[in-house]
C-alpha cells in the first residue's frame, strides 16, 4: 500500500507554465498460485476491496497458467519483522508552498535572463515523497519514506539570423534530499548559475569539433549516464536471461560469462548498492521485503555480479536476492530495477588523480562535461552520447570549448580503454528520476556515483555533420 | 464481484461534488477511470500478469485577479481518492494554490458550451466507466500456450506483451460543460529469438478490441522473417536506400510530431524556426505531397474530440479544457501547414489555436503500393523492421539517433536475400520526408518506441534514399 506525492513546477522565461500536484494512493497484491503469477491492484482503500484483490490475483494466475512454461519460484529471505526506514532529508519539499517554489525558480531565471548572452530560460523542479507499506506472509512488515528532488535550469541562446540556437543546462543532479537542496545543501547553485551565461556564450562561438579519435576525460556529470546505460542495465539478470527481450532488451553480459567476462580495464571497479546516502535507489528494504545491500558487479575489470530480485536469484541458484525489486506505483507489479550502480574512484594509498591531473596527461583530447543525448542498443553494445559542453585538450591543457561532439563506442571496448580513474575528491553522485523498464512501463529513480575518468582513443562524431545531407 | 468492479463513488458524482465545493471564480474537474489487463511473457512462459483499476481526479481552480476577468490564477491537484472528503480536500488544495499564484500566461475565458465547443453535455455522460477484463486476453493466452510449444519444438523463444485497457474520461466545468469520452487501447507485441540469440524478429499491432488479434497470424509473420534470416550478410556503416515499414515510419513521425510547438518555433528554438525570425509555416518540407494530420474522427483511430488536460504546457492550456478538436493538417501538400498553439498563444500570434490530437496519420495521396510491392521493385536496399532507443541529438535539425532492431534485411533485385547486422542511425525525420522516394498506402501502425503512449497511428511504408547508418551494432 503506497502514497506517492509528486509535484512539478515549470517556468518559461520566468513565468509559470506548468504546475502539477499529484497524490497517488493505492494497494497492489501479488500471488504465486501453483507456480503461476498473478497481480491485482486498485485505488479502492477498504478491507473488502483488499480482500477482493487476492481473489482477482489468484484468478488471473489461474487464467494465465494455460500458457505457463516454467513455474515461478522465489529465493528465501529471512523475515525482518516490523521495521521502519526513511531517507535522509531536512525539509519535505511537498510542504513548501507553490509560491515559494516559484520564487526560487523566478530568482534563478532572472539571474540568467539578466545576462546579454541568454535569450530564454526554462526552470523547473520536480519533488517526490513516497510512503510505502509492505507486508508478506513471511512476517516482514516495512514502512518506509523516500524523498527526492530534481531542480533544473536550461538557458538558450538564439541566433535568429541563421535560425540556429544553443543551450546549456545546470549540472546539478537529482538527489535523495529535501527542499534544502535548492538552498545549497548538496549543491552550490549560486556558483553554477553565475557561470552559465559566459559558458553558453563561449559555446555559441566555439568551433565545431573535427570528427576523429580522441582521448576523452569524462566528467562525472556525463559519465554517470554512460555507466547507467552500459553497465547498469547490462548487468540486470532478468535482461541477461531474456525476460526483457521484447521491450528493454537483453544483454551482451550473458549469465554464462559470470566471473570470466572482461568488461573493462583492471582499474574498473563497479558496485551496486541500495544504501548510499542521498542515493535515488537507496531504501531500507526492497519491494519484496529484502534488506538493502551493497555488492560488486565488476571487479578488476571482470564481471562478478548481477542485480537480482527474488525470482531471478531463485531461478539461477544464486541464493539470496541482493534487493533490487521495485514497483513505481502501488498499481504496478514489483520487478528487478536498478540499484545505485557506481564506478569506484582510485583506491588509496594517496588521494588519487585530480581531474586536472587526468587532463594533464592528454596530448590531444576532449574534456566532456554534462549529459544530454543518450542512446544504446538492445544488448548494450553500441552507444552514443553527447553532453552539455566540451573542451579541447591540447598538450595537457584545456584550450577552449568546441561543440557538436558525440562520442560513440562499443561497451567493452570503451571500458577496456579506461586508462585511469580520478581520486575520491573527483567523485560525484549523479542520477535520474526516470529510468524506464518493463511492460506496462515503469520509471525508477537511480543514482550513479563516479570519479572523473580518462578513456583512450574513442570515436568522436560531429553531430551537425551527421545530420548534413 | 467480478474483477474491476468497485464500490467507488460514481465519477459523475465526483465531478458534481467538486464543482459544488468550488469557491473560486472557475473550476475544471477531470475524472479519469482506468481499467487495464495485461499478460507478459518471455522464454516461452508467462511472467507477470496483472489487472488494475485506477481513478485519477484532477481539480483546476481559477481565480480572478484585479478587475481583468481573464487574469486568473491556476492550480491543479489530483489523487486516487473516492469519497466526498477527498474531493473537498482536492478543491481546497487547488484553490489554495490558485490563491498564491501569479496571473497565468495562458489565461483566457473558460470554454463555454456552444459553437466551437462540444455540446453542454455529451450523450453518454451519465453512462458508467467502460471496463476491460482479463477475458479480453483469453484468446491470446490460449494461442500463446500453443505458440510456446511450437517455439520450443523449433528451438526458438517467444517473448512479448499483450495489454488492453479503457480510459473513460469525465470532464465537468463551471461553465456548464459535461463531457465523457471512452478511449479503448490495446497492443500486442511478439518477439521470436533463436535459442542462440543470433536471430531475432518482432511483430506488433495496435488494437482497440483484440478481436482482430490472432497469435497464429503473428507467428506466421515472424516465421517469414526468421526464414529470411537463415542467411546472414554483414554490411558496413554507410548511407543506404532503406524501406521503412509503417511501424518504423511511425517511430520517426511520432518524434516529428513532438516538435510541432508554435511557441518554440516563434522563439527561434525549433527545427521549424525560420532563419531571420518567424516560423516555417508555409515552407516546403518535402517534394512528395505528404499529409501529416491528426483527426479525432479518423476511422479506426478515433480519439477524444475535445481537449482534456490537468496541466498547462508550452502549447496546451488548462484554460482550453473542452475545446473542440478537429481535423488538423500539420503538413499538407508537403508543406508545413500548422503548428500547435493553445488559445492564448494563438491569439498573441494572430493564428488559430491548434491543440494536440490523439492520433497521427501520414499519407501520400494516391499511393496504393504495398510494402511487398516496394520490395519487388527494389534493386538494392535495406528493409528495416522497427527503430529503437530514439533520442534527439541536435534540436536545430531534429537530428535523432537510434538503432535498428529485430530484423534488418538486404533486398536485391526485388527479393529479400538475407538478414543484415543492426545499425545505429543518425537521421532527422524531417530529412527522411525530404528524401522519401516512394510511399505505400497507409495502414494502422504501431511505433515500437512510442507506442505505449501514442498507439493510434496510420503510416505508409517509405522508400528513403541515403539513410545514414552511422555505425554497426553487434546486437541481435
Amino acid at each position: 500500500m503506497e502514497q506517492i506525492r509528486s509535484q512539478f513546477v515549470a517556468l518559461r522565461d520566468g513565468r509559470v507554465e506548468t504546475t502539477v500536484d499529484d497524490t497517488e494512493v493505492g494497494v497492489g497484491l501479488h500471488v504465486v498460485r501453483d507456480g503461476s503469477f498473478g497481480f491485482a491492484a486498485t485505488v479502492e482503500l477498504d478491507p473488502d476491496a483488499a480482500a477482493r484483490l487476492a481473489d482477482d490475483a489468484a484468478e488471473l494466475a489461474q487464467r494465465s497458467s494455460a500458457a505457463l512454461g516454467t513455474p515461478v519460484e522465489i529465493a528465501d529471505e529471512p523475515p525482518h519483522g516490523e521495521v521502519e526506514w526513511a531517507s535522509p532529508y531536512e525539509v519535505d519539499p511537498t510542504t513548501v508552498s507553490l509560491a515559494d517554489k516559484v520564487a526560487v525558480l523566478e530568482d534563478w531565471s532572472r539571474r540568467l535572463l539578466a545576462s546579454g548572452s541568454v535569450d530564454h530560460v526554462s526552470a523547473r523542479v520536480m519533488c517526490v515523497v513516497e510512503d510505502k507499506h509492505y507486508a508478506d506472509l513471511s512476517g516482514t512488515v516495512t514502512t518506509q519514506r523516500r524523498v527526492r528532488i530534481y531542480p533544473l535550469v536550461d538557458a538558450v541562446a538564439v541566433d535568429e539570423a541563421s535560425g540556429s540556437f544553443e543551450s546549456m543546462r545546470t549540472l546539478a543532479p537529482p538527489a535523495g534530499r529535501g527542499w534544502e537542496y535548492t538552498a545549497g545543501r548538496g549543491w552550490d547553485w549560486d556558483a553554477e548559475l553565475e557561470t552559465i551565461p559566459s559558458l553558453l556564450a563561449e559555446k555559441v562561438a566555439a568551433p565545431s569539433v573535427e570528427a576523429g579519435r580522441y582521448h576523452l576525460v569524462i566528467d562525472p556529470s556525463n559519465l554517470w549516464l554512460t555507466i547507467h546505460e552500459s553497465v547498469g542495465h547490462a548487468t540486470e539478470l532478468d535482461r541477461a536471461l531474456g525476460y526483457e527481450a521484447a521491450y528493454a532488451g537483453t544483454s551482451f553480459a550473458t549469465f554464462d560469462q559470470l566471473g570470466t567476462l572482461r568488461y573493462g580495464s583492471p582499474v574498473m571497479h563497479v558496485t551496486g548498492d541500495r544504501t548510499t546516502p542521498h542515493g535515488l535507489a537507496s531504501v531500507g528494504y526492497d519491494d519484496e521485503g529484502v534488506e538493502a545491500q551493497s555488492f560488486d558487479i565488476v571487479r578488476d575489470g571482470v564481471l562478478v555480479g548481477y542485480q537480482l530480485d527474488r525470482r531471478m536469484a531463485a531461478e539461477n541458484g544464486l541464493g539470496r536476492s541482493n534487493g533490487c525489486a521495485f514497483a513505481d506505483s502501488p498499481l504496478h507489479v514489483p520487478m528487478q530495477r536498478m540499484a545505485n550502480v557506481s564506478l569506484q574512484p582510485a583506491p588509496g594509498p594517496g588521494p588519487g588523480p585530480s581531474t586536472e591531473e587526468l587532463i594533464s596527461g592528454v596530448d590531444r583530447g576532449i574534456y566532456v562535461v554534462g549529459d544530454k543525448s543518450w542512446s544504446i542498443d538492445m544488448q548494450r553494445y553500441n552507444f552514443q552520447f553527447t553532453g552539455q559542453r566540451f573542451y579541447r585538450i591540447e598538450h595537457g591543457r584545456l584550450a577552449g570549448q568546441c561543440k557538436d561532439v558525440a562520442y560513440q563506442a562499443q561497451t567493452t571496448e570503451f571500458w577496456g580503454s579506461l586508462a585511469a580513474v580520478g581520486g575520491p575528491a573527483t567523485y560525484v553522485l549523479g542520477g535520474a528520476f526516470n529510468c524506464g523498464k518493463g511492460q506496462p512501463g515503469q520509471v525508477a529513480p537511480v543514482s550513479h556515483g563516479c570519479p572523473s575518468a580518462l578513456f583512450g582513443d574513442i570515436n568522436v562524431l560531429n553531430a551537425r555533420a551527421e545530420g548534413a545531407r | 464481484m467480478s474483477p474491476g468492479a468497485t464500490r467507488l463513488t460514481s465519477p459523475q458524482e465526483v465531478v458534481e461534488r467538486a464543482l459544488a465545493a468550488s469557491r473560486g471564480d472557475g473550476c475544471v474537474v477531470i475524472v479519469e477511470e482506468l481499467s487495464e489487463a495485461e499478460v507478459r511473457f518471455a522464454n516461452n512462459t508467462t511472467t507477470t500478469n496483472g489487472v488494475r483499476r485506477d481513478r485519477r481526479v484532477a481539480v483546476v481552480s481559477f481565480r480572478s485577479v484585479g478587475t481583468a476577468p481573464l487574469t486568473l490564477g491556476v492550480a491543479s491537484a489530483s489523487a486516487s481518492g473516492s469519497g466526498a472528503i477527498d474531493v473537498e480536500a482536492l478543491v481546497r488544495a487547488s484553490e489554495a494554490e490558485a490563491a498564491g499564484a501569479e496571473p497565468a500566461d495562458d489565461a483566457v475565458a473558460l470554454v463555454e458550451p456552444g459553437p466551437g465547443a462540444p455540446a453542454a453535455q455529451s450523450p453518454g455522460f451519465e453512462d458508467p466507466p467502460e471496463l476491460t477484463s482479463p477475458a479480453v486476453l483469453d484468446g491470446v493466452i490460449g494461442g500463446l500456450g500453443e505458440g510456446f510449444a511450437r517455439a520450443r519444438a523449433a528451438g526458438n523463444r517467444l517473448a512479448g506483451f499483450a495489454t488492453h485497457g479503457v480510459a473513460t474520461t469525465y470532464l465537468g466545468t463551471s461553465t456548464g460543460v459535461r463531457l465523457r469520452h471512452a478511449q479503448p487501447a490495446g497492443t500486442m507485441e511478439l518477439v521470436a529469438r533463436s535459442a542462440d540469440g543470433a536471430r531475432s524478429v518482432w511483430a506488433g499491432a495496435a488494437t482497440s478490441t483484440f478481436d482482430d488479434i490472432d497469435v497464429a497470424e503473428f507467428e506466421a509473420r515472424l516465421d517469414r522473417r526468421l526464414g529470411w534470416a537463415r542467411r546472414s550478410v554483414e554490411l558496413p556503416a554507410g548511407r543506404y536506400q532503406v524501406l521503412l515499414p509503417p511501424d518504423a515510419t511511425a517511430d520517426l513521425m511520432v518524434a516529428l510530431s513532438q516538435a510541432l510547438s508554435g511557441r518554440d518555433a516563434e522563439e527561434g528554438r525549433s527545427p521549424f524556426s525560420a532563419p531571420g525570425g518567424g516560423t516555417k509555416v508555409g515552407a516546403e518540407l518535402c517534394p512528395l505531397a505528404f499529409e501529416l494530420r491528426g483527426d479525432p474522427a479518423e476511422p479506426g483511430l478515433e480519439s477524444s474530440p475535445f481537449l482534456v488536460t490537468a496541466a498547462s504546457g508550452t502549447d496546451v492550456s488548462v484554460f482550453d479544457n473542452a475545446l473542440a478538436i478537429g481535423r488538423t493538417g500539420w503538413i499538407e501538400q508537403g508543406r508545413l501547414a500548422r503548428l500547435q498553439y493553445h488559445r492564448a498563444a494563438a491569439a498573441r500570434s494572430g493564428t488559430d489555436p491548434a491543440p494536440p490530437v490523439g492520433n497521427l496519420t501520414l499519407v501520400l495521396p494516391g499511393a496504393t503500393a504495398s510494402l511487398d510491392d516496394m520490395i519487388a521493385t527494389t534493386e538494392r536496399g535495406l528493409l528495416l523492421t522497427c527503430l529503437w532507443y530514439i533520442r534527439e541529438v541536435d534540436p536545430v535539425t531534429l537530428l535523432l539517433t537510434g538503432l535498428t532492431r529485430d530484423g534488418v534485411y538486404l533486398v536485391e533485385h526485388g527479393e529479400v536475400v538475407g538478414a543484415v547486422n543492426n545499425f545505429r542511425f543518425n537521421e532527422s525525420p524531417i530529412d527522411v520526408l525530404a528524401r522519401a522516394l516512394e510511399a505505400s498506402g497507409s495502414e494502422r501502425a504501431l511505433s515500437r518506441e512510442w507506442g505505449e503512449w501514442m498507439n493510434r497511428t496510420a503510416m505508409p511504408a517509405l522508400r528513403v534514399a541515403d539513410f545514414n547508418m552511422s555505425s554497426v551494432s553487434p546486437a541481435t
